[in-house]
């Protein structure tokens, strides 16, 4: 049949099972908006506050699915405004496909109004991207985009458009995806992992997003009963391995625990897994696993070796790694060596308690208290998500969502409307941030007010930013350059303005109660926490340190 | 610190060119010389790219830019069984007195005389990287007044298997 270019994009997006658009209207793009119009039977649009927010949404709802966040913006600042998004998502491996508008092609090189060279700007934060030349490729590009942010190592792709493209008519005919398993290569190295692990005394596993991504979470499990390995774990991988299990040493890294840091630097072997070493973990790269014979298993032949080398390798999907190496690992136990980290978890950092303010700590306990096993967690970036990290007991696989490569301060309040969106109300959805964090892209509210997502915002106040803070006092002479803003924003009365409800606490009673009445108005919700300036996060490792230069109080 | 060379054989399409030094400023790899070339199919362009690093950076050369959607394929050149060549084409001030001193270094090294203005002659020289290092070295002691090499572009002697499936 033939089809405008912007009929296409919609007919390509059902083709791929796309139901869920985030974005942001404009004069680029307006053909693409009336296909919009036309398909909003099959495809719910969701407008944001912004692009950067209609970015982040959509890469929250992939996250939360695990299937394609889909993203439109107009050309120009509307391009821009995606590309901290697209950054976020490219760090973090998640499937994304970013839909930009341009101006007309017959206008492109002229510094014409809103246009923008964004493939350019966009090369080194996305896997591929295309700008389409004509109505005739504009259906197969979007296939390949699809294709591409999907496979292997998932990140994202952007299509650039030029608004003609969009007009023009072209045949189109459906293709439904065929869901074509990737060519088996035979994996390299497994009985030499398999003898490593087997004669193994004091072996750690190290895992990241990438079992997440694969969906190895059970896999992972086994591997761990089976040959009785302690695990610690990276922030992208919070969940995958439940809260209290005897063998979760907690996370890895800079905030990490000093048990799973310790082991780490006693272990005899390190199994990393689905993850790729970065400053936050093995922040001295000499030092990280010194004792230790590392293997890596990622499906990124590029992150073996980039920043810590590994003895061994298997490269390939962390799902079929795990599924063939298990029947090849002996059962065993390690009773001396879990011993030896029960010991050290004795002695881990544990904050103190005091409920007639609000701590930290207490705050996410009370959180996960009131929202049960079920919720979602999506954090904003800096002391309170590293709490968050630390304290929230994870027990489910991806529901903590964080931008944890790109660090995007403002990422939270568009992630959490993404993962609203994709759960439809099942589940409760908390989304935890700072008010640095929340200042720049708060304006998400009206958002989540217009589409009456019931988002509850935790906003972690200490009048400052509080991470920058804390690394002025502790290595700049406690000289707060700019981290000390001294805002005077009234929360409660901003989140009324926006047309949502908001709370104001200082002690936990207060907060208990704010947020059982937040989880029963299953509508946007701010609930603002006073806490104390000086509140830190601990363990902390200086960059480029390691365990042994662990700061503890 | 090695020089190494690559091969790459890249979809010949726009942008691909920006797309393979972006990686390379992305990543902080060295480029001494990077080439970019036609192929027998008209679909694919062959870059030859020298870096300088050493084996653990160069690995990471090639398995960022094996990554790239529109790398074919990639191969690293082994020096022992590759031609390589480079051209330059080098402007020297001359008169009647140094252009006979000029013609006789060129003759040397293969070099031929492509232009005779007043005041001055452009040589051309094409050979691997290391003649045409060589021969600079040899009329350093006259004048340049412009030249241009174009960078190494390379391929293995015989048959070879990595073209296969391209």
């Amino acid at each position: 049949m033939l089809l405008t270019g912007a009929e296409i994009v919609a007919e390509v997006l059902i083709e791929q099972g796309v139901d869920t658009v985030f974005g942001y209207p404009g004069g680029s793009v307006l053909n693409i908006y009336d296909a919009l119009y036309q398909y909003s039977d099959k495809i719910n649009h969701y407008m944001s506050a912004h692009e950067q927010g209609a970015a982040h949404a959509a890469d929250g709802y992939a996250r939360l699915t695990g299937k394609t966040g889909v993203v439109i913006s107009t050309s120009g600042p509307g391009a821009t405004n995606l590309v901290t998004g697209i950054a976020t998502a490219y760090m973090d491996s998640v499937p994304l496909v970013a839909i930009t508008g341009n101006v007309p092609t017959s206008l492109i090189g002229r510094d014409s109004f809103q246009e923008v060279y964004i493939a350019g700007i966009t090369m080194p934060i996305t896997k591929h991207n295309f700008t389409v030349r004509s109505v005739e490729e504009l259906a197969d590009t979007l296939r390949t985009a699809f294709k591409i942010a999907n496979e292997g190592r998932p990140g994202p792709v952007l299509i650039d458009i030029p608004k003609d493209v969009t007009v023009n008519k072209a045949d189109f005919e459906v293709i439904s995806p065929v869901n074509k398993a990737p060519e088996e290569k035979r994996l390299k190295h497994l009985e030499k992992v398999a003898d490593l692990i087997n004669s193994s005394k004091f072996p750690v596993v190290y895992f990241g997003g990438g079992v997440r991504i694969s969906g190895a979470e059970q896999e992972l499990f086994e591997l761990l009963k089976k040959a009785e390995i302690p695990a610690t774990y990276t922030m992208m991988a919070a969940g995958v391995l439940g809260y209290g299990d005897e063998l979760n040493m907690g996370l890895i890294g800079m905030h990490g625990s000093r048990t799973a840091n310790l082991a780490v630097d006693n272990a005899d072997l390190v199994l990393a897994i689905g993850t790729r070493f970065s400053d936050r973990v093995a922040l001295n790269t000499n030092k990280f696993a010194r004792r230790a014979r590392i293997v890596h298993i990622d499906i990124d032949p590029s992150e073996i070796g980039k920043n810590v080398p590994a003895d061994t390798s298997i490269i390939g999907d962390v799902k079929k790694v795990l599924t063939a190496l298990l029947p090849m690992i002996e059962k065993a136990n390690h009773t001396e060596w879990l011993a030896q980290i029960n010991e050290w978890k004795q002695k881990d950092y544990r904050p103190r308690d005091d409920d007639s303010v609000l701590k930290p700590h207490q705050v996410m306990s009370a959180i996960c208290d009131a929202a049960g096993e079920d919720a979602v967690y999506i954090t904003d970036v800096g002391q309170h998500q590293m709490w968050a990290a630390q304290y929230i007991r994870h027990l489910k696989t991806k529901s903590f969502l964080t931008s944890g490569g790109l660090g995007t301060m403002g990422y939270g309040y568009g992630a959490a409307i993404g993962a609203a969106v994709a759960d439809g109300g099942k589940r409760p959805i908390i989304h935890i941030t700072g008010d640095g964090s929340f200042h720049m892209n708060m304006n998400e509210a009206c958002t989540a007010v217009s589409y009456n997502l019931p988002v509850i915002t935790v906003i972690m106040n200490n009048s400052v930013l509080g991470m920058v803070r804390q690394w002025q006092k502790t290595f700049y002479g406690k000289r707060y350059s700019s981290s000390e803003p001294e805002r005077k924003t009234n929360y409660k009365a901003v989140a009324e303005g926006f047309g949502l409800t908001g709370f104001k606490c200082t002690n936990l009673a207060e907060f208990k109660e704010a947020l059982d009445k937040a989880l029963e108005l299953k509508a946007p919700v701010w609930i603002e926490c006073v806490i104390d300036r000086e509140e830190a996060v601990l363990p902390m490792i200086p960059a480029g340190g390691s365990v042994d230069d662990m700061i503890i109080n | 610190m090695e020089k190494h060379y690559l091969s790459v054989l890249v979809a010949n399409h726009a942008g691909v060119l920006a797309r393979i030094s972006s990686l390379f400023c992305q990543r902080g790899f060295n480029i001494d010389s990077l080439t970019v070339s036609a192929t027998d199919n008209p679909e694919i362009s062959r870059i030859t790219i020298v870096t300088t690093g050493d084996e653990a950076s160069f690995r990471q050369v090639r398995k960022q830019t094996e990554k790239l959607i529109e790398t074919k394929t990639l191969f690293p050149l082994n020096l022992r069984t590759s031609l390589l060549r480079e051209l330059l084409l080098i402007k020297l001030r001359s008169n009647n007195e140094l252009k006979p001193k000029i013609e006789e270094i060129a003759k040397k090294y293969g070099a031929s005389v492509i232009d005779v203005s007043v005041g001055c002659m452009v040589l051309e020289l094409t050979g691997e990287p290391e003649k045409v290092d060589d021969f600079l070295l040899k009329i350093k002691d006259y004048e340049i007044v412009e030249m241009c090499r174009t960078g190494v572009t390379a391929m293995e002697r015989g048959e070879v298997t990595y073209l296969l499936g391209v």
